[in-house]
């Protein structure tokens, strides 16, 4: 059973400040659905492997060469805030 | 009163010199503009993804089998999940539960004595950014972020908690620094911060099995500042024990100012990493051969080169040790054997005027102004006499300072020994008849009398006459 | 018959023979584009100038003699969660409402290597994270056949765009059904490849092991010509297969005799409209009658399916979506007081109800203590679900299935219950989770609205999947069809 508190936890690892209501929503919600997904704890799954990837594919790798950079304009122009050739954020702490 | 055990155990980031970046093809080298070295990928633009740059991979293996460990046979990348502004993605591609190499060891040398610290494990993960700030990180309005270094390739090293003392854990890092510096895999540069190093420190009551609860340290950016760190840390929690409290588990940092730890706000360390298999990458199969391929680019490491100056040159164990405490030290004195074959004299220099000499101008021996070759030519002609000993260490200065070959500055300089016998026996005995006192003193047995003697002959020959053929003139002169 | 509504091997067809040139192609689409596209809601953006040119490129290319590519000088939309150098793409979220991004997606060099002309980028649910396209960041797209109906999501802009003939063709994305359920909700032909067989570089990630790019055209053979243009290696993407690529033109062969087809009863029973079985019952006695061999058979794990994407698909995309932050691009929330805060508040007020909502199912999934009982033991029933279509494909060449339990329904219908919107997605979310192809094709239709019939294979099977479709498409004119607007 979620509590409120574990959704508020949870909602500042995400980085999601919540509303009050959206807190009691949220609680709900996730209770509902993780409640319909009960179903999948009676599953026997001790011996079976777990699938990350569907792929059979293994090694890929890449050369160690340096490509084409993008050039200091393209890097900034989408940026909320910036300081000459930096990214600007506000205090870390 | 109490006594308290020291248990710490590292964990070591080393940046790898890589051309390219560990999943794209940004380049790694330092300077450059802020946020130049970036691509879509490496600055965690909507829609890229990761790609392993296979060159990374066999760096780990390398760095690895030099310390001893266990390659998996099959490893994986994992996304650590946490949000700070220096890192794009907001998550780090890393190695959880499946890291490239595990169960390694690392042999130090404690007071004579060899004791092997265990290493955890080893994986390969990314760089972050770097944050600017003005001033401080409490007082400055705004940070600035630049994304050059994310994506740079980085292994880190855990060690098993079987350091014993701060000194320990300081001989364990810069014996882990030569050893990585041998594979030529990184720098190194713990003040660039190619090496950095965290550490967990805890105290127990001698005897007791159980640990006691640890602290994290951070940010010590020097051998010096990590051994006052933890020097500093050991006595607060033992004060802390003594008066009654408790140690918290607790991330601290080191300020190197006040010279003390200070706990980060609880904010920062409530991490969650949220580990979970990067979907992005595949795994990885290391098959033996690949292992064995790689096996084949490790160099001699520093052990066995010691042991085998002590073998084959029959230096003394400290020497060697010496020697071969960085690849540079010891390649050059091999390429110094090369042009002149005499272990013991080209040791003795190397750890005496030219390691004075490299000290004093802050220079590492790979930008020694004296070549191995020009450091052979000087021993030439000492042994050709043209030169003496004490004319030799003036020679080697000059040669020092401005790069020149032992030849050249000794004709320059006019320094070449005066082994005329007609010319030295007139100044011999202008000396003689000069200091009839200390004739006497000689003739009646005081050898003291004769360095005297000798030296007057020298000052008068600005130290170039051949101080064995002066000897020789004396012993003629006045006691036959 | 209006340019517009013509596919793209017919277009390509009148090109050759200079009937039409594709500039005027262009033109015919862009006028419907002016004329429907009020009341269809199919785009966030439209590149007239940019398909224009290209177009006009084409046509120096024929008047000059040189050979053109099959799909050049063809109206191609593109869903707005790919990446097009200089185009704005925002994922259909207001949190990169502005981002132009500096790069083509792989997808997106490889149709300007074929020359199609970009129409624009189409609406999606935010994210892809929806089957309505209701949950766009923007407005809602809204079904062709029906308008108060919705287009399916979540690439119903791509899906209503080709099916209302504001573009030929489109590209969509398909994470768990999100082309194949809008694909039949609008009446067209859409296909989810192999999990590796297009590459996904310039894919905004949802769901990184489940997403994957697909097409959306009026018939098969558009179908085989769009896979030829996207599939293959990319050395961008790790997880893009070296599978050899064959030319899906030679697939397109109406001849079905002796083709194994399965028909998991899980699918035939689980709250199946009565009328929509009529019509896949219907469409099985044609395939029969056209030499197939039909059977029941089982996916026993089939009902775990559900829970199991829902909770690996959040888990991957919580941390995905990490990097929308406010720092480097999109949107920023002013006046925050540190760092922490301004986090917070950027995605708080960028990402919508649906998109928080999976964060923070995903995150909870993730966390400590619930790793072991969610996510991890999604990744092993993902495996048993994996196991069934094996065994299946063993005895099958292809199963088959209605793509959606029932037609389009309507606005407002289920985005009050999340879990009620989750199980529109029932029959399609099983190929993602098991990597296959998964087609959907026009079969009938039920109160003016369309029904798909879903195709499934194994992995690489698209040309017998193409095969099996070419031969169902060959006898029946379902396709034929369009909405009135």
């Amino acid at each position: 059973m979620i509590k409120k508190s574990d959704v508020e936890h949870v909602a500042l690892l995400a980085r999601l400040e919540l509303a009050d209501i959206e807190k009691e929503i949220y609680t709900k919600q996730l209770n509902d659905i993780l409640g319909h997904f009960e179903s999948l704890q009676q599953l026997e799954t001790t011996d079976v492997e777990p699938m990350a990837h569907v792929l059979s594919l293994f090694n890929v790798f890449r050369e160690d060469k340096v490509d084409r950079h993008l050039s200091s304009e393209s890097v900034l122009a989408n940026c909320p805030d910036r300081d000459e050739d930096c990214f600007k954020v506000p205090k870390i702490v | 009163m109490t006594q308290y055990e020291t248990v710490i155990g590292l964990e070591v980031h080393l940046e790898l010199k890589t051309n390219s970046k560990i999943f794209c093809s940004s380049s790694t080298s330092f300077g450059g503009k802020p946020n130049t070295h970036v691509c879509p990928v490496c600055l965690g633009l909507p829609g890229v993804l990761p790609v392993v740059n296979k060159k990374v991979v066999e760096d780990a293996i390398l760095v690895a089998l030099a310390l001893n460990c266990r390659i998996a046979e099959f490893s994986k990348f994992d996304r650590k999940n946490y949000y700070y502004p220096d890192m794009p993605k907001n998550y780090q591609i890393s190695q959880y539960d499946l890291p490239i190499a595990l169960d390694g060891r690392l042999e130090i040398e404690l007071d004579g004595k060899l004791k092997k610290i265990g290493i955890t494990r080893l994986h390969m993960e990314e760089d972050t950014g770097k944050l600017v700030h003005q001033g401080t990180i409490t007082t400055t309005p705004f940070s600035l972020v630049d994304y050059n270094r994310a994506g740079v390739p980085l292994l880190e090293i855990v060690s098993e908690p079987d350091l014993r003392s701060p000194e320990e854990a300081r001989i364990y890092l810069e014996k882990l620094k030569s050893v990585i510096q041998y594979t030529g895999v990184s720098d190194c540069r713990m003040e660039e911060g190619s090496l950095r190093c965290d550490a967990n420190v805890s105290v127990r009551q001698l005897g007791k099995e159980e640990f006691g609860t640890k602290a994290e340290i951070k940010n010590m950016n020097s051998f010096r500042s990590l051994q006052k760190a933890l020097t500093y840390e050991v006595s607060r929690q033992i004060e802390v024990l003594e008066e009654g409290g408790r140690i918290v588990q607790e991330t601290r940092t080191w300020d190197e100012g006040q010279g003390i730890t200070l706990p980060l706000r609880s904010k920062e360390q409530a991490h969650d990493y949220r580990y979970f298999p990067e979907p992005d990458l595949v795994p990885m199969i290391i098959e033996r051969e690949w292992v064995e391929s790689v096996r084949n680019r490790l160099p001699e490491l520093p052990d066995a080169r010691r042991e085998r100056y002590v073998r084959n040159y029959s230096l003394p164990d400290y020497d060697a040790g010496v020697l071969t405490s960085t690849k540079e030290m010891a390649d050059y004195f091999e390429a110094c054997l090369d042009a002149y074959p005499s272990p013991k004299t080209v040791s003795n220099w190397i750890m005496g005027d030219l390691s004075r000499l490299l000290n004093a101008n802050n220079l590492e021996i790979n930008d020694c102004p004296v070549s191995p070759v020009n450091l052979a030519s000087l021993f030439k002609i000492l042994d050709e006499g043209t030169i003496s000993g004490k004319i030799a260490k003036v020679v080697f200065e000059e040669m020092f300072a401005t790069g020149k070959d032992a030849g050249t500055i000794v004709k320059e300089k006019r320094l070449v020994q005066i082994s005329d016998e007609g010319s030295l026996s007139a100044i011999v005995e202008e000396v003689i008849a000069g200091n009839p006192k200390s004739v006497s003193d000689y003739r009646s047995g005081k050898d003291k009398a004769l360095g005297f003697l000798v030296g007057q002959v020298m000052k008068a020959t600005k130290g170039k006459a051949n101080p064995e053929l002066v000897n020789k003139l004396f012993k003629e002169k006045i006691l036959d | 018959m209006s340019l517009y509504y013509l596919t793209a091997h017919e277009l390509h067809d009148l090109l050759l023979k200079k009937e039409i040139s594709a500039v005027e192609v262009n033109e015919a689409v862009f006028n419907r584009i002016e004329s429907v596209e009020d009341g269809v809601k199919a785009y966030l953006t439209l590149t007239r100038d940019q398909a224009m040119r290209t177009a006009q490129s084409v046509d120096d290319m024929i008047n000059a003699g040189r050979p053109i590519p099959p799909l050049a000088g063809i109206p191609v939309a593109i869903k707005d969660n790919i990446c097009t150098e200089g185009v704005r793409t925002t994922a259909a979220s207001k949190i990169i409402y502005n981002f132009i991004p500096p790069y083509d997606a792989t997808v997106v060099k490889k149709l300007a290597g074929q020359h199609i002309a970009m129409t624009g980028k189409t609406n999606l649910d935010e994210f892809a994270m929806g089957s309505s396209t209701e949950n766009s960041g923007f407005f809602a797209t809204h079904n062709p056949w029906n308008r108060d109906c919705v287009p399916g999501g979540s690439s119903g802009g791509s899906a209503a765009a080709v099916a209302a003939g504001e573009a030929i063709c489109a590209i969509g994305s398909d994470t768990g059904g999100s082309i194949r359920q809008p694909a039949a909700f609008c009446g067209v032909v859409g296909i989810k490849p192999t999990y590796g067989a297009v590459s996904r570089y310039g894919l905004i990630a949802f769901a990184s092991s489940l997403d994957q790019i697909g097409p959306f055209t009026r018939d098969v053979t558009d179908c085989a010509l769009m896979l030829n243009a996207i599939c293959g290696h990319d050395p961008l993407d790790a997880t893009s297969s070296t599978y050899e690529v064959q030319d899906f033109r030679r697939c397109l062969v109406n001849d079905i005799k002796g083709l194994k087809i399965g028909v998991p009863r899980e699918y035939m029973s689980e709250g199946i409209d009565a009328e929509v079985r009529q019509v896949i019952e219907k469409t099985m006695s044609l395939l029969e009658m056209n030499g197939a061999r039909i059977e029941e058979t089982s996916l026993p794990h089939l009902g775990y399916s559900l829970p199991v994407y829902y909770l690996i698909a959040p888990a991957e995309a919580s941390s995905n979506l990490a990097r929308y932050d406010g720092v480097r691009y999109g949107f920023r929330s002013e006046g925050a007081q540190d760092v922490v805060d301004m986090f917070m508040k950027t995605r708080s007020q960028g990402f919508g109800a649906e998109v928080k909502r999976r964060i923070m199912l995903g995150t909870y999934v993730l966390s400590a203590g619930y790793y072991d009982a969610y996510y991890l033991k999604a990744l092993k029933v993902r495996t048993l679900i994996k196991e069934d279509f094996n065994k299946a494909f063993e005895k099958f060449d292809i199963l088959l299935s209605p793509t959606t339990p029932s037609p389009a329904f309507r606005f407002g219908e289920k985005t009050g219950d999340p879990l009620k919107m989750y199980l529109s997605d029932v029959f399609t979310i099983a190929v993602n989770l098991a990597g296959i192809p998964g087609l959907s094709i026009p079969c009938g239709f039920v109160n003016g609205l369309p029904v798909g019939l879903q195709l499934m294979g194994r992995p690489f099977s698209e040309g017998k999947l193409l095969q099996a479709a070419y031969t169902f498409e060959q006898n029946t004119d379902h396709h034929k069809k369009h909405p009135e607007l």
